[in-house]
């Protein structure tokens, strides 16, 4: 007789949110360390699925229908498509314009 | 006819308003229209007096600010309503007649009138000719508006509006420094004493919730003003008083007024200036009896200025300086009298004064409009070239003197036997100072008249032209009789009248007689100096008491002590407080600009434009905020 399976580990609150904090910090490191505009870009994608694994986590473990924290993360989503487009666009402006997407170079709102 | 006081003063101002309007381009109708003006509120005056004269009384008071005009942030506005919280009282203004109103209001328009007929000889040809008499009758129309107004605040418009009127004629000649100067002096003295009227006329509504004097004199009567209070209060008010009337120690505008027209000094000194400080106390004293401090201060003020001015006059050389101490004095003798209780004694004194002294002035005038100096010892021997002049000046003079029966002997000796009765040291100064006025009177009469010419240059003899005969000669008239009116012997009617009580002050021969023999000490040791026109003995006694001559020539160094206090201490303070503003308040204002630009050029460093530069103090500034709100759920 086999034996049984240890029983399958419980994902519990905990897991989403360490999950969630790190995409977002993972996220952030980029956002702030990196040169090139689409990976900027990337990295804050990252930081908002960071943040939707953190709602759907407190949604999924709340007491009683909570659906707030799923409606949000689709807002996230859709808004991030958005952003996704508006910040292309703006890469290719900024492209065209200086021949280059570094943004240590872009400085013209300096005071 | 007292119901409608009001056009009184109505008539000067249409008259001062058409001149100012346009009028003024044609001299002649411009000094007609006032003189008709005041001979018309002349004949209105006489009509009041008349009416009081036959026991009628009118106040009348209408709402001027209403009280939602004044209610708001300062309600309310005095003490009494402090504790009762009762609604402010509107601000009302009106005019009453009474007889203290009635009598002011004959002396101003009579004196304003002959004045105004003595200008049109005198100040023929001035290239201001209109302008002086829109002047004169803006002055006629303040004065008579200040003896009408029934409440303190109605008093104060007229006050400053007197105030004014005498800036401008003073400064009438303002192409003369000199002249420019002495209206600056007497509007700034003055003004020094405002203030404090202001001052006493505020803190007097503050305790008493009303500006009529009538309900003040109540309330004082009823004790429901505190003593204190009530002193300082009508102190407070007799300092506007001390300014106007030329009290010692803001004495020092008037000598220097003799800068204007002579018509002017004649009109300032008796009627329409400096007699509205001695009204004041007297409209005031049914209040000022009820503090004996405030009495008696006005009293030693009074006293001690009769005698104070009167030194100064013994000495000085130019005639209408000797007159303008004179005046100073009289007005002290005023002061004296309603100090001590004889506040109808202190009127007479202020009527019958008006008139002597316009006429002294005129007179004072005719000669100056003969000779063209003020210098009594370049004048002489003019008695055969004026003798009208003469004449009249010689009664005025003996009736400032006080010899009787003339009009300064009855109102002199009823202040002289007031002060008998209670203030013998008061009393003596009075006397000393009837003999030093009867002496420097009649050192101007022997220095102008008698003897021979001592000026340079031909005197052309003229005489006087026939608008100033005519005013000495209707102005001698008052000076003889208007004593009679107050004649203990006649049971004093004018006393009666004023005072509003039974009771007469009786015939002190004893005071008579003194002061009558005083003054003819005084005549005769004028005589014996510069009888004839002699000025020898004169300057040879002032050599031999040089010091004590050279200090009443620097009029007791009291001018120089003020030019002193303004030209140092208080220019001094100015150019501290200049100093305290261009460096300190203004440093602190320039402070704060350069902060601010300094502040702003380094934080523009942080500016860098760098997206992610912006965004590490964006996660920064999260970070904060979480460390801060793990901080506050850990507290609880």
């Amino acid at each position: 007789m086999p034996t049984a399976l240890p029983p399958l580990y419980p994902i519990t609150l905990q897991h989403g949110l360490v999950l969630g904090a790190a995409l977002f910090s993972l996220g952030m490191i980029g956002a702030l360390t990196k040169r090139n505009a689409i990976e900027i870009l990337m990295s804050i994608e990252v930081m908002l699925n960071g943040v939707m694994v953190t709602f759907i986590s407190f949604a999924r473990h709340a007491q009683g229908p909570a659906l707030g924290g799923q409606i949000f993360a689709i807002f996230i989503m859709t808004v991030a498509a958005a952003e996704a487009a508006v910040g292309l666009a703006i890469v290719i402006a900024v492209y065209r314009l200086r021949r280059s997407v570094a943004v240590d170079t872009v400085n013209s709102l300096q005071g | 006819m007292a119901e409608v006081a009001w056009a009184i003063p109505l008539c000067p101002l249409v008259a001062f308003v058409i001149i100012s309007l346009g009028a003024r381009r044609s001299p002649g109708f411009s000094a007609a229209l006032s003189i008709v003006a005041v001979a018309v509120s002349l004949v209105l005056a006489v009509g009041v007096i008349a009416d009081v004269l036959a026991g009628g009384h009118v106040e009348q008071s209408r709402v001027w600010i209403p009280a939602p005009a004044i209610a708001g942030p300062i309600v309310p506005l005095n003490a009494a309503a402090l504790q009762s919280g009762a609604a402010p009282q509107p601000f009302s203004i009106g005019f009453q007649v009474d007889a203290l109103t009635a009598v002011m209001l004959l002396v101003v328009t009579s004196i304003s009138f002959v004045v105004q007929i003595y200008s049109l000889g005198y100040m023929r040809g001035d290239s201001g000719f209109a302008r002086y008499y829109a002047f004169l009758s803006l002055f006629s129309m303040s004065m008579l508006g200040l003896v009408l107004a029934n409440n303190f605040l109605a008093l104060f418009v007229f006050w400053e509006l007197v105030g004014l009127c005498s800036y401008l004629l003073i400064g009438h000649w303002h192409e003369r420094p000199a002249a420019a100067e002495a209206a600056k002096k007497a509007f700034i003295v003055t003004r020094a004493g405002d203030v404090g009227l202001l001052l006493g006329v505020l803190f007097l509504y503050w305790h008493a919730g009303t500006f009529a004097f009538g309900d003040i004199a109540q309330m004082a009567a009823d004790g429901r003003i505190p003593a204190g209070a009530l002193t300082v209060g009508i102190l407070l008010v007799f300092c506007g008083a001390v300014g106007k009337s030329a009290q010692f120690p803001l004495h020092v505008w008037l000598p220097d007024a003799m800068e204007g027209p002579t018509p002017v000094s004649a009109l300032i000194h008796a009627a329409t200036m400096v007699a509205a400080g001695v009204y004041l106390m007297a409209r005031t004293f049914p209040i000022l009896e009820h503090s004996s401090t405030a009495m008696a201060v006005v009293a030693t003020i009074g006293g001690f200025t009769a005698f104070f001015a009167a030194t100064m006059g013994l000495v000085s050389t130019d005639i209408k300086r000797v007159l303008a101490y004179s005046t100073v004095s009289q007005l002290g003798y005023m002061m004296l009298a309603i100090g001590i209780g004889a506040m109808s004694a202190g009127v007479f004194h202020l009527f019958n004064h008006a008139f002597f002294k316009a006429l002294l002035f005129l007179c004072a005038g005719s000669v100056i409009h003969l000779v063209e100096t003020n210098e009594m010892f370049e004048m002489g021997g003019l008695g055969r070239r004026l003798p009208l002049t003469t004449i009249t000046m010689t009664i005025a003079a003996l009736s400032l003197a006080g010899l009787p029966p003339l009009s300064g002997f009855w109102s002199k000796d009823e202040i002289l036997g007031a002060a008998l009765a209670g203030h013998p040291i008061l009393f003596v100064l009075a006397l000393a100072t009837v003999g030093m006025t009867a002496f420097y009177m009649f050192r101007v009469i022997f220095l102008t008249f008698s003897g021979s010419f001592r000026g340079t240059g031909h005197v052309e003899s003229h005489g006087e032209p026939i608008s100033m005969a005519l005013s000495l000669v209707i102005l001698v008239i008052p000076s003889i009789i208007s004593g009679f009116w107050g004649m203990p012997f006649a049971g004093n009617p004018f006393g009666r009248l004023v005072s509003g009580s039974a009771e007469s002050t009786g015939f002190h021969p004893v005071v008579a007689t003194s002061s009558v023999i005083v003054a003819l000490l005084g005549i005769g040791i004028a005589w014996v100096m510069y009888g004839g026109g002699r000025i020898e003995a004169g300057a040879g006694l002032s050599a031999r008491i040089a010091p004590l001559h050279q200090l009443l020539i620097r009029r007791y160094y009291l001018d120089d002590l003020y030019e002193w206090l303004v030209a140092r201490v208080f220019l001094g303070i100015g150019r501290l407080a200049a100093t305290f503003d261009a460096e300190v308040i203004d440093g602190a204002v320039n402070g704060t600009g350069a902060l601010t630009v300094l502040i702003g050029g380094s934080l523009r460093r942080i500016q860098t434009g760098q997206v992610q530069t912006y965004a590490w103090a964006l996660f920064a500034g999260i970070l904060v905020l979480a460390v801060l709100l793990a901080g506050l759920r850990l507290e609880r």
